[in-house]
């Protein structure tokens, strides 16, 4: 690994096949990412417009029942609204009204759509604009569609935040460059990234999604911004439409992941080789030796990745270059070439790249190639620990802070654990 | 359109998963968008079941609906059959299908699979989950055992007296509250009586198995909810009785072994004699004198809640202050119940509604499902968790049945024990470190206005880190900032990530600890 970069393989996987799978897809909707964006910007509600189904999902897959009154919630819709008993937007009206009554303090609401709010052809974004008279500056009203017929799971975010990017004030043309980080990042991540770029001299630096919906960071020709999740493509394409431009860049996982990012930036800041070397020298260095109690219960392991947060080629990057292990196949329930060009160079060749999902098969082809660990969603988890495969559940990936240098160990022990646990059972 | 939180029961099509997992042999081809798969979790996670459940989704997208949606029901509908060879196969739609009116049951037909294909219409804006399960039983038990019903009229010919009498257990399922438990305690009850248990359904019953349900000489509803719509058709059809009592609690027990030996002709005498159950002495034992007249407030299921009241009332000594239920179905059961005991039903499935009369009630027990022992949690009252929804915690390792003499010993040690511990732990602590329970302000959870009682751990844990501090504040001290870093590592892993940084710090003779020794350590020691 070359300490202050990426050195490029020709030999990667930009180029190699990709099977495309159409079957039945075991992954969760655009609606569950609300669990962890509903953490993240703090004065900000969401309020589904669905079925008892989506209710049941969202209790299911948080999976508590306690956050006594989180900031999520469900308007169900009825009989009476499909049957034109009662009309569906005076019904939302009356629902959102009873809604922040209750909750005063909100400053954001999105509604966020649902498959049958889709099929029906609910309006929302009319709705959010009808509500905005009624309700704003004291709460803003956006809307985006988290629909299982048009969203898999992380790809709620990139709807959250691509209705998110119109809000942000626009940074004028003679702006000074800045930087804008995208996507959501535990608190203490960006913390530790925020000090990375103050020391490197690049800024100054905005996140999106902020932790307060009051502190959306300004965008302008002068934005060029990373991306911090590989999920992001319409948040991605909206942002260039304001003017902003990527660094195209691997993501911020391991020491050699981080270090391409954090380089990234340096270099469009013209950040000198040298103080790159200096500023990162630290992270790098104990990230290494944080890696280093895994290495060797790692090595040489082949993992299977089932679809589910997008974040699986670059994960299968870090650990087959950082941690030595072989991956049997990598599936994703998109691959945005565009967004993960950086990724796919650095993947082994020949390694098995599938997109889409047709589980059954993919079942199938997990159970011929007997991985020593299979990442996978909460559904497929304990039937295939009971075929005797060590499983690894994905959405742990989503939920525990994994990006950046101080993580790296963090993350390599995520999926050591199973392992280490599968060795250690004697019953 | 209704503002929801957290809702006690699922979609209806949530009910038919829990026939269809809960059998051998049976497949339910479910049309579906993406996303609607995370049912399967309810029963991988939640009932730590070790197979997938036995569902195809169709997991249509929105480029489908303007193209062949029905095509792809009918690909998934052929490959399902193909790959896992059902006897019988269960059709129907989730929510976001039925809007697009594919009609699943005749897509099926006019695949002509050479196995019987049942079609479920579950309208998922009207009703719920237990009505899903109840439906869908009902329909399964009509298309596999009808065509085995004699003419209408004909007379059932009576039992050969050489063999023992026959029942069959109806209404367990999957994710259902320890409903594994109750079938093995009531199949041991039975068999004491001398009667034999023919088919249980529909957990661990085949396609076949339903098919002879009319073999029976009875059957025994063991959850009302489920079973009891399938139990009439059995009535009417192969002239079969059906109990109408359900085993929970002591009273209850003695009054359904009556009913059953009535039915069978069997003796129960000395299925009854001595103590078959420890509730009455532990009851009656002096240690108990303080549960006299206890406010209880009950919410659940239907047969759950009115079981759970007379057990409160007659068995220990209770005061029933208020009972509910959110089975809609079967409220005309639970407000004849609370009518007797001088209180009024409260049937909704608002469970803010359910928070609001147990503030206003003050009661000194809550017996209710997982979202009361939420409730109970906030208003600081002492809970135990007596009907579904379920939790993982709802699927014990040990034998734990609610029915039958057992049961009885089970629920005593389940409603005493909470008064007897006081207040549990609670999970909410663990999110201390979020900005909204942080550790200096009371966990939300616990209400507004009531005292702010610490809770053991958090005095323990603050106790314990300054009892560490003072170990080793001559040899290091803590930078502002890497105390401030050290604030978000979450609180139940934080006493370790100091004790380490500072042995670490110590090791290495540093007088002050920054943040970049904190992750120097973090990455030193691995975790």
């Amino acid at each position: 690994m070359n300490p202050a970069g990426v050195a490029r393989v020709t030999t990667g996987c930009s180029e190699a096949p990709v099977l495309r799978e159409r079957g039945q897809r075991e992954v969760f909707c655009g609606l569950t990412g609300i669990i962890w964006l509903h953490r993240k910007i703090q004065d900000a509600f969401f309020l589904i417009v669905g079925s008892r189904t989506c209710a049941h999902l969202m209790q299911s897959a948080a999976g508590v029942m306690i956050f006594a009154e989180p900031r999520f919630a469900t308007a169900v819709i009825e009989e009476r609204d499909l049957a034109g008993m009662a009309d569906a937007n005076e019904e939302l009206d009356r629902v959102v009204t009873q809604l922040l009554a209750r909750r005063p303090e909100i400053k954001l609401l999105f509604l966020v759509g649902s498959c049958p709010s889709e099929v029906i052809k609910l309006d929302l974004s009319r709705a959010a604009g009808r509500l905005n008279e009624k309700f704003a500056p004291t709460t803003r009203i956006l809307n985006y569609s988290g629909s299982g017929i048009e969203t898999t799971f992380t790809q709620g975010e990139d709807a959250c935040l691509a209705a998110l990017v119109p809000e942000m004030p626009e940074a004028p043309a003679e702006a000074p460059a800045s930087l804008l980080v995208v996507g959501s990042l535990a608190d203490v991540v960006e913390d530790q990234f925020r000090r990375l770029f103050d020391d490197l001299g690049v800024g100054p630096v905005g996140f999106l999604p902020p932790r307060s919906s009051t502190e959306l960071p300004a965008v302008g020709p002068n934005t060029r911004f990373l991306m911090a999740q590989p999920y992001l493509a319409d948040t991605r394409r909206i942002l260039g439409k304001r003017g902003a431009q990527a660094l195209q860049a691997p993501f911020p996982f391991g020491a050699e992941g981080t270090t391409a990012w954090l380089k990234a930036a340096a270099d469009c800041f013209g950040v000198d080789e040298s103080r790159f070397s200096a500023v990162t020298a630290l992270g790098r260095e104990r990230a290494k030796r944080a890696l280093s109690h895994y290495q060797q219960q790692l090595a040489g392991k082949s993992i299977f990745f089932f679809p589910d947060s997008q974040l699986e080629i670059p994960l299968a990057r870090f650990l087959s270059r950082e941690l030595s292990m072989r991956i049997a196949e990598i599936g994703t329930p998109y691959l945005h070439r565009q967004n993960l060009a950086a990724e796919l160079d650095l993947l082994p060749e020949g390694v098995v790249l599938s997109e889409g999902q047709d589980v059954d098969r993919q079942l199938d082809r997990a159970r011929a190639a007997r991985p020593d660990l299979t990442v996978c969603g909460l559904g497929l988890a304990n039937p295939l620990e009971a075929e005797g495969l060590t499983t690894k559940w994905a959405i742990e990936l989503v939920f525990t802070p994994i990006q950046g240098y101080e993580q790296a160990g963090d993350l390599a022990e995520l999926f050591a654990r199973p392992l280490n646990r599968a060795a250690r059972l004697e019953v | 359109m209704q503002l929801t939180v957290w809702t006690y029961e699922g979609p209806p099509h949530v009910g038919a998963m829990r026939i269809a997992t809960a059998m051998d042999g049976l497949h339910y081809v479910l049309h579906a968008p993406q996303g609607d798969t995370y049912a399967d979790l309810l029963f991988t996670m939640i009932e730590r079941r070790n197979k997938r459940p036995p569902v195809t989704y169709t997991t249509f997208e929105a480029r489908d609906l303007g193209t062949d949606t029905a095509e792809i029901f009918k690909n998934a509908a052929r490959e399902a059959y193909e790959r896992f060879q059902p006897q019988a196969m269960l059709v129907g739609a989730s929510c976001t299908a039925e809007l697009i009116q594919d009609d699943p049951g005749g897509l099926a037909k006019a695949l002509a699979l050479p196995i019987p294909v049942v079609p479920l219409e579950l309208p998922s804006y009207q009703r719920k989950e237990n009505w899903g399960a109840s439906e869908t039983f009902y329909h399964l038990v009509r298309a596999l055992a009808g065509p085995h019903a004699p003419a209408p009229g004909t007379e059932r010919p009576p039992r050969d007296a050489g063999r023992r009498p026959r029942c069959n257990l109806l209404g367990p399922t999957a994710l259902g509250f320890r409903h594994r438990d109750d079938v093995a305690e009531i199949t041991r009850l039975l068999d004491r009586l001398g009667i034999d248990v023919a088919v249980t359904a529909p957990l661990g019953a085949t396609p076949a198995d339903i098919a002879r349900l009319g073999e029976a000489d009875f059957n025994v509803v063991l959850y009302p909810e489920i079973a009891q719509t399938a139990a009439g058709w059995l009535t009417r059809t192969f002239r079969q009785p059906a109990t109408k009592t359900v085993p929970i609690g002591c009273g209850a027990t003695i009054d359904f072994v009556k009913e059953v030996a009535e039915i069978a002709g069997v003796d129960p005498t000395a299925v009854l004699a001595g103590a078959p159950s420890r509730l009455p002495w532990y009851s009656r034992s002096v240690d108990s004198t303080y549960l006299t007249g206890k406010r209880v407030f009950i919410f659940g299921d239907a047969t759950h809640v009115v079981a759970a009241a007379r057990i409160a009332d007659k068995e220990l000594g209770f005061k029933v202050v208020g009972l509910g239920t959110y089975s809609r179905e079967f409220a005309r059961d639970v407000r004849a119940a609370a009518e007797s005991y001088g209180v009024e039903a409260l049937i909704t499935d608002d469970y803010l509604e359910v928070e609001e009369k147990v503030a206003e009630l003050h009661p000194e027990l809550v017996l209710g499902t997982q979202m009361e022992r939420h409730i109970a949690k906030r208003l600081r009252v002492p809970c135990a968790v007596i009907s579904a929804p379920v939790h993982v915690q709802d699927f014990p390792a040990r034998y734990s049945p609610q029915m039958g003499f057992e049961g009885a010993n089970v629920i005593f040690d389940t409603l005493v024990h909470p008064l007897m511990m006081g207040l549990e732990e609670h999970l909410l602590g663990m999110f201390r470190g979020d900005f909204e329970f942080h550790d200096e302000v009371q966990p939300s959870h616990l209400g507004h206005g009531a005292a702010p009682a610490q809770d053991q751990t958090q005095i323990k844990e603050t106790e314990n880190e300054k009892a560490e501090i003072a170990n080793v504040a001559q040899a290091v001290t803590w930078a502002a900032e890497a105390e401030q870093e050290l604030r978000k590592i979450p609180f139940f892993v934080r006493g370790k990530a100091r004790r380490n940084t500072e042995r670490f710090a110590e090791e290495r003779g540093l007088a002050t600890i920054t943040v970049e020794t904190l992750y120097d350590a973090k990455a030193h020691f691995g975790r």
